[in-house]
């Protein structure tokens, strides 16, 4: 419910930080990311929700200037990133979606190397480089290889890196993609953390439950599209309803479920049919306790039924 | 407000600020980290061509226009180390950075632009070059091998021709498929010009057509050319013709390899 609320609030207060009209970018023919509009509010946490190949981390480079862009505008604190890129990078950084930190310095060094591209003062570089190591707890690394580091250790001080520079914009490319599941939540609890202090936060995932967690708002892409956004639980709510029952597929059953719930979606998924309805809590329980079943299995609707609604794809392909 | 266009579509001039100097600190820092394992030891390999062809062979060779062998190729080694350091520094170890540890893609991301990571690449190339062959430089001096106070001038030389073999090394970069690649330029091209500059026989030994092709396309032949005459101090006028030569190559190749550079980089 939160969420909702402050989805409403930066609505209102609406600055507008990011604005893209008909972003298109091509390689040769193919069309990565095709015509897509969005607008990012000042403060907010949003996220590119999409399978591999959707087109978020190209998304994520027009936005940091990496990229040119191939068609379309692209503003990004007023700055245009095709005409502008300097003032765009000054105040925008990215933690990449592959490890890219400077394998030839201890993790300090990264980080202070990291500065001096952006002309902060060496004395002024180290404090923020120890800050933000006590912030990610690797601070006991200071000075050891990047090589020594464990694959969460090395994602956290990405994070670190990417914070050098107070940026008013943290770009977040898949930021948990391969960790295990603790580190996973050391990096959500980061994000938060980050968020309360105002940073206007965007991140790629193709995991529902990271976004479902972390984000105010997600753009669902598919073949370089956005087809939906939305607050997560309004976009769930609205699409899927509460819950989702999965059962055997069994004739009889599935004539007992029509009768009852007229309107249900029914979908195969292997031998198990998942049922839609749009109704609130507790209607399949009570079919449920009506009806004696083995090897059924109510649960909470989620994003994934979203995406899968409205692609007839599943998210990690 | 600063304009950068970062078209790859265009041959264009660089917009090049400050910030090329942040990304050649990034390799001398690294360089001053690891100096004792990757610079030191490459002194040993001109001291031992000194020892071997100029004190060995160099005893069987009677002297060339009256200055002994040792004497001839001595400044030759320190061209030569140029070329090696400005080569491979943009070749091999751009490379890694380029593609193996996504350094560029890095830095990129920074208010740093590609063409100031290259442009920062190349002034280390450049500055490796200098320093190989001004550590040569005080070896053949420590042999007595240097006769002349312009010598003090190879350095900056050095810097100059160090741009041209690091902005042809960048070329290849550019281009690379992978790093075996350079395997080719590294023998078809900095090999035979390692024999085939004056380096270790005078050019006009040569038959006159490759004298002429080597005087042409080889940079290295008028790098031994200059470094020979400041060295020895018999300077001449040829001398700034090849100072002239190596400057217009040098500005060429640098423009050409950024160019090639955001090519590649920027999709
Ligand atoms: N440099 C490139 N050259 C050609 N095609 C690319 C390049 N980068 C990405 N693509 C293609 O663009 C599509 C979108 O890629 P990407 O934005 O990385 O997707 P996502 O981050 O959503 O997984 C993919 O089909 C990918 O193969
Ligand atoms: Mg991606």
């Amino acid at each position: 419910m939160f969420a909702v609320n402050s989805l409403e609030r930066y609505m209102s207060s609406s600055e507008i930080l990011i604005k893209a009209h008909n972003l298109t970018k091509k390689f040769g023919n193919f069309t990565a990311v095709d015509h897509i509009n969005f607008e990012i509010y000042k403060g907010e946490c949003v996220g590119f929700l999409g399978p591999n190949g959707a087109g978020k981390t190209t998304t994520v480079r027009m936005i940091h200037c990496f990229w040119p862009l191939t068609e379309g505008k692209l503003y990004v604190a007023g700055f245009d990133v095709s005409t502008q890129a300097r003032e765009v990078k000054r105040i925008v950084s990215v933690a990449p979606q592959e490890d890219n930190l400077d394998p030839d310095f201890s993790v300090i060094k990264n980080l202070q190397v990291y500065a001096r591209y952006f002309d902060i003062p060496k004395a002024e570089a180290t404090k923020r480089a120890k800050e933000l190591l006590k912030f990610f707890q690797i601070e006991d690394k200071q000075d050891v290889l990047i090589s020594e580091l464990s694959t969460g250790m090395k994602r956290r001080l990405i994070l670190a890196r990417a914070l050098i520079n107070e940026p008013q914009i943290l770009l977040l490319d898949e930021p948990t993609t391969g960790l295990d599941p603790q580190a996973r939540h050391m990096v959500w609890e980061e994000v938060r953390s980050l968020r309360k202090r105002g940073v206007t936060i965007i991140l790629t995932t193709h995991y529902m439950e990271e976004a479902t967690a972390l984000c105010d708002r997600v753009l669902l892409m598919d073949n370089g599209k956005i087809i939906e956004q939305g607050n997560p639980v309004e976009l769930v709510k609205k699409h899927i309803g509460a819950e989702v029952l999965e059962i055997d597929n069994d004739e009889k059953l599935l004539h007992a479920l029509k009768a009852e719930f007229p309107d249900a979606r029914f979908e195969a998924f292997g031998d198990r049919i998942h049922v839609f309805t749009m109704q609130p809590h507790g209607v399949f329980e009570r079919f449920l306790e009506r009806n004696s079943l083995t090897n059924v299995t109510i649960r909470n609707a989620n994003l994934e039924d979203v995406f899968l609604k409205l692609t007839g794809r599943r998210l990690r392909e | 407000m600063t304009k950068i266009t970062d078209s790859p579509a265009k041959f264009s001039l660089p917009k090049l600020t400050y910030r090329v100097w942040h990304v050649w600190r990034r390799n001398f820092d690294v360089f001053m980290k690891t100096i004792k394992v990757n610079f030191l030891p490459s002194l040993i390999e001109p001291i031992l061509y000194l020892l071997a062809l100029g004190f060995g062979l160099g005893g069987f060779i009677q002297p060339i226009e009256g200055v002994p062998y040792i004497n001839f190729i001595a400044p030759a080694l320190v061209a030569i180390s140029a070329m090696y350091g400005g080569f491979f520094e943009c070749t091999y170890a751009s490379f890694v950075r380029m593609y193996f540890q996504k350094t560029f893609d890095a830095i990129i991301a920074t208010p740093v632009s590609v063409e100031e990571v290259i442009a920062g690449e190349l002034l280390w190339g450049a500055t490796r070059a200098a320093l190989n062959s001004t550590t040569v430089l005080a070896v053949i001096g420590a042999f007595g091998l240097i006769s002349s106070p312009l010598a003090l001038l190879v350095p900056l030389i050095s810097l100059l021709g160090g741009l041209l073999f690091a902005s042809l090394a960048m070329c290849f970069t550019a281009i690379a498929p992978n790093i075996d690649f350079f395997n080719y330029p590294a023998f078809l091209l900095i090999t035979p010009m390692f024999l085939l500059s004056g380096t270790f026989f005078p050019l006009s030994q040569l038959p006159p057509v490759v004298e002429v092709a080597a005087l042409t396309f080889l940079p290295l032949t008028h790098l031994v050319n200059l470094i020979r005459g400041l060295v020895s101090g018999r300077a001449e006028g040829f001398m700034l013709l090849s100072l002239a030569w190596i400057t217009v190559v040098t500005a060429a190749l640098f423009l050409l390899s950024i160019n090639l550079m955001k090519k590649r980089l920027i999709k």
